[in-house]
């Protein structure tokens, strides 16, 4: 069996640092484990897709549409872009900001309307990491408060992802993203941010 | 030994790095460039960006004259720089080895153009080694070191975006040190490519290739992977992943040396099988190949543009796709775009508002050509966009109002426009030159270059000075421009686009990502905003236009460059203190 996530977002948004998280938390667990990022050009603002697969063997760094059992959005836009990765009854953790792309920002053309509805018609669960991560302490920490969200429905234990979190993250960051981390999964255990 | 989560870059340089090399060169190019910043992580290593890829080769060359390892690394295109050199040193071949990682892109994710890099194995003669995850990157990039030692010629280790970009475990091992070189021994016959020893080596050349075709038969590092014997399919690269994805049940033949080709092997292997296909990205290399060889390969209708993934793998074989989910129509496309604070925007705001004809380069300054800057008309390699100003003129065009300029960023210059501008100057030619200077390569991810000195290393090393450089050549107008003063950056234009000589702009200020403090950010008054419009046009993403046409700005991106306040005739954008206090945002 292969667990294959989605995180999908906008460049400067801090996909990748949580995906290589959540990669090794995997690894940690004594998983196989492939992550598949996209660098450059891309990166300067535009759309920016990371997948994380892991289970005992796994081929594929790439996933397809249909294929995915989670999908982490951190951005709203980008969650509607990408939701056709996630098969019929997987999960999806969407963060309720928007950022308008430059053809929005110039108004050549409208701003996406009803969104959040559509997305909650196909099951999107909700959460403000901006919020929460401001609680934490710092906005730039709203990646992890998703991860936190995110590990609530994953099986890894919660001590992995404080070990690995702990090393990843700059050391005058540990502490703001320790927070962030257990701010978001227990908005998502004690179901704030469910339906 | 212990299991690491290492990206196929990562795990080059690491296997570089186990096989004892003492030197790498590159110049950076997605999805290539962190593995030389990885290699110089690491103890005992010496690393260099060079102007370009051709260079790197050529100082790679001496290393190995000089007895000692070397990698060397670039995208896809920069091999097509360095192909000079690449195919007489496959007459030369090395001293010390020789590894060449090439990082193409399928489905041109960061690049110009796609391009197979396999096919410069039987184009030049050397053999091509590849990987289809980051422990084969390790262990592929250690034996081609011995490769190239054991058979007296370069190695190219092919990678493509989901193997250099992409993240596996990994088991690292130790480095294995290489005694120093001995003192170098002249060997014309080896090093002088004189006509007359250039022929006894090319004999040679064909020898050692078919060494190596007989070492591949009998110790090379091809799989099989048999299964239903229905259907075989040949592979390589991430491709392999797809296919064991795709059709668990299928006998596979994993190509790892792509050059020379394992035949014997090819011929068994498909003899072993009812129907045999092959699974490759970009070209038809190895179909063509293999039909060469006179084996029937089946025509199955893989895509042969963008990437393969699992998917369509198992569409080309009339496999059942998931159910999806309903398409949420309409969202807006989200280009990339230049950052707030970037200094390359004010250039491109003045020359659409000057009518130019932009003949643009390669770097983050491309984004000019997006709306609403929208002002470059031609983009093709680096190093192109001055040779083509010139052209352009040659043609007759640059009259009728349109000035031609050509725009090039300060790492670019160096790998290929300083030898254009000569061109132009040499030959009597005239149009603007703009030197958009942010003194970094910004768009691979902020590495150091000649023009600003910093090295891979660390060290702060001499710089470019452009101006004295264009004068040396005899160009006799030339200015540098802070691109934050849009009144100067309007005026300088007009003024040398106006003058009927070669002439030369330097815009001078540093990435935006290279400032760590922002400024304070801006806000806009709304009852003295006339919703004109003006601001919007530099494409800031910090800046937006709301329902009522009115702008609106968003403190949290703006980085306080004053770019828009200098646009506004209105002096609605202001401190965003002071909007607060006026009742504005
Ligand atoms: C032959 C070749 N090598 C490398 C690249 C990758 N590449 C594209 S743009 C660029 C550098 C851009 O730097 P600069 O000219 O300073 O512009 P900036 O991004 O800083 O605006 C590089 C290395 C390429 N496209 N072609």
């Amino acid at each position: 069996m292969t667990t294959t996530v989605v995180l999908a977002g906008v460049g400067g948004q801090g996909t990748i640092l949580a995906a290589d998280v959540l990669a090794k938390v995997a690894a940690a667990a004594g998983l196989d484990v492939k992550l598949s990022e996209v660098h450059g050009m891309a990166q300067r603002g535009g759309s920016v897709d990371t997948t994380v697969r892991f289970g005992d063997v796994v081929h594929s760094p790439l996933t397809d549409l249909g294929y995915a059992d989670h999908l982490v959005a951190f951005e709203l836009i980008e969650a509607a872009r990408t939701l056709r990765y996630v098969r019929p009854g997987g999960r999806l953790l969407v963060n309720t900001r928007t950022i308008d792309p430059m053809p929005v920002l110039i108004g050549a053309v409208p701003s996406p309307e009803g969104l959040e509805g559509q997305l909650q018609n196909e099951g999107a669960v909700f959460l403000d990491a901006e919020e929460l991560a401001c609680e934490a302490g710092s906005p730039k920490s709203a990646n992890v408060v998703l991860m936190g969200a995110l590990s609530a429905g994953l099986e890894f234990a919660e001590e992995l992802w404080i070990d690995v979190i702990s090393a990843r993250v700059p050391s005058h960051t540990v502490e703001v993203n320790l927070r962030a981390f257990r701010l978001g999964r227990k908005a998502c255990i004690e179901g704030e941010c469910m339906l | 030994m212990s299991r690491t989560l290492l990206s196929g870059n990562e795990a080059v340089a690491r296997g570089a790095w186990e096989a004892g090399v003492s030197v790498g060169v590159g110049y950076p190019g997605t999805p290539s460039t962190e593995t030389l910043e990885n290699l110089t992580r690491m103890s005992d290593v010496h690393c260099e960006w060079a102007p370009n890829e051709k260079v790197a080769l050529e100082v790679a060359a001496g290393v190995s004259m000089g007895g000692a390892r070397v990698l060397v690394t670039m995208k896809h295109v920069g091999m097509n720089v360095a192909a000079d050199p690449l195919f007489t040193l496959a007459y030369t071949g090395v001293g010390g080895g020789i590894v060449i990682l090439i990082a193409d892109d399928p489905g041109m994710h960061s690049s110009q153009n796609e391009q197979d890099s396999r096919n410069w194995g039987p184009f030049a003669h050397v053999p091509v080694l590849e990987p289809a995850d980051s422990h084969e990157a390790l262990e592929f990039t250690k034996s081609a070191f011995e490769i190239s030692e054991r058979f007296d010629v370069p190695v190219i280790v092919r990678s493509t975006t989901r193997i250099s970009h992409s993240k596996g475990l990994v088991e690292v091992g130790e480095r294995v040190l290489s005694e120093a070189p001995a003192p170098f021994l002249s060997d014309p016959a080896k090093w002088v490519m004189l006509p007359s020893n250039a022929r006894c080596r090319c004999t040679s050349l064909n020898e050692r290739i078919d060494r190596l075709a007989k070492w591949n038969a009998t110790d090379g590092p091809d799989r099989v992977e048999m299964g239903s014997t229905e259907l075989g399919i040949v592979t390589s690269g991430v491709c392999y992943e797809y296919v064991r994805e795709a059709l668990p049940n299928a006998s596979v033949y994993k190509v790892v040396m792509s050059y020379p080709l394992n035949e014997r092997a090819l011929v068994e292997f498909a003899a072993s099988v009812d129907r045999l296909a092959v699974v490759e990205e970009a070209d038809p290399y190895l179909k063509t190949h293999l039909r060469a060889m006179g084996i029937d390969v089946a025509d199955v209708s893989v895509p042969i543009e963008g990437e393969l993934s699992p998917a369509k793998v198992a569409a080309a074989f009339g496999g059942t796709l998931p159910s999806t989910r309903a398409l949420i129509a309409d969202l807006p496309p989200r280009p990339p775009l230049m950052c707030p604070g970037c200094p390359h925007r004010s250039v491109f705001h003045a020359l659409r508002k000057a009518k130019a004809i932009v003949t643009g380069d390669i770097g983050c300054y491309t984004l000019g050509a997006l709306p609403p800057l929208s002002a470059m008309d031609s983009c093709v390699c680096m190093g192109a966009g001055i040779g083509m100003a010139h052209g352009m003129a040659l043609a007759g065009q640059g009259k009728a109002g349109r000035p031609i300029v050509a725009v090039i960023g300060d790492s670019t210059f160096a790998h290929s426009g300083i030898t254009g501008l000569a061109h132009i100057a040499y030959n009597g030619g005239a149009g603007t030159v703009l030197i958009l200077d942010n003194r970094i390569t910004a768009m691979t991810g902020h590495q150091g270059n000649p023009m600003m000195g910093l090295t891979l290393m660390g060290e702060q090393n001499r710089q470019i000075d452009i101006e004295a450089l264009c004068a040396s050549m005899g160009i006799d107008h030339v200015r540098t421009v802070d691109p934050h003063d849009l009144e100067a950056v309007g005026s300088t234009i007009a003024e040398e686009i106006g003058r009927d000589q070669l002439s030369v702009i330097v815009f001078c200020a540093p990435c935006a990502l290279l400032i760590r403090e922002k400024e304070q950010p801006y806000a806009v008054d709304e009852e003295a905003c006339t919703a004109c419009g003006a601001c919007i046009k530099l494409g800031c993403p910090a800046i937006s236009k709301t329902s009522t046409g009115i702008a609106a700005t968003d403190i949290t991106v703006c980085v306080g460059c004053g770019d828009c306040v200098q646009v506004c005739k209105f002096d609605a954008i202001v401190p965003a203190g002071e909007a607060c206090e006026i009742g504005g945002v």
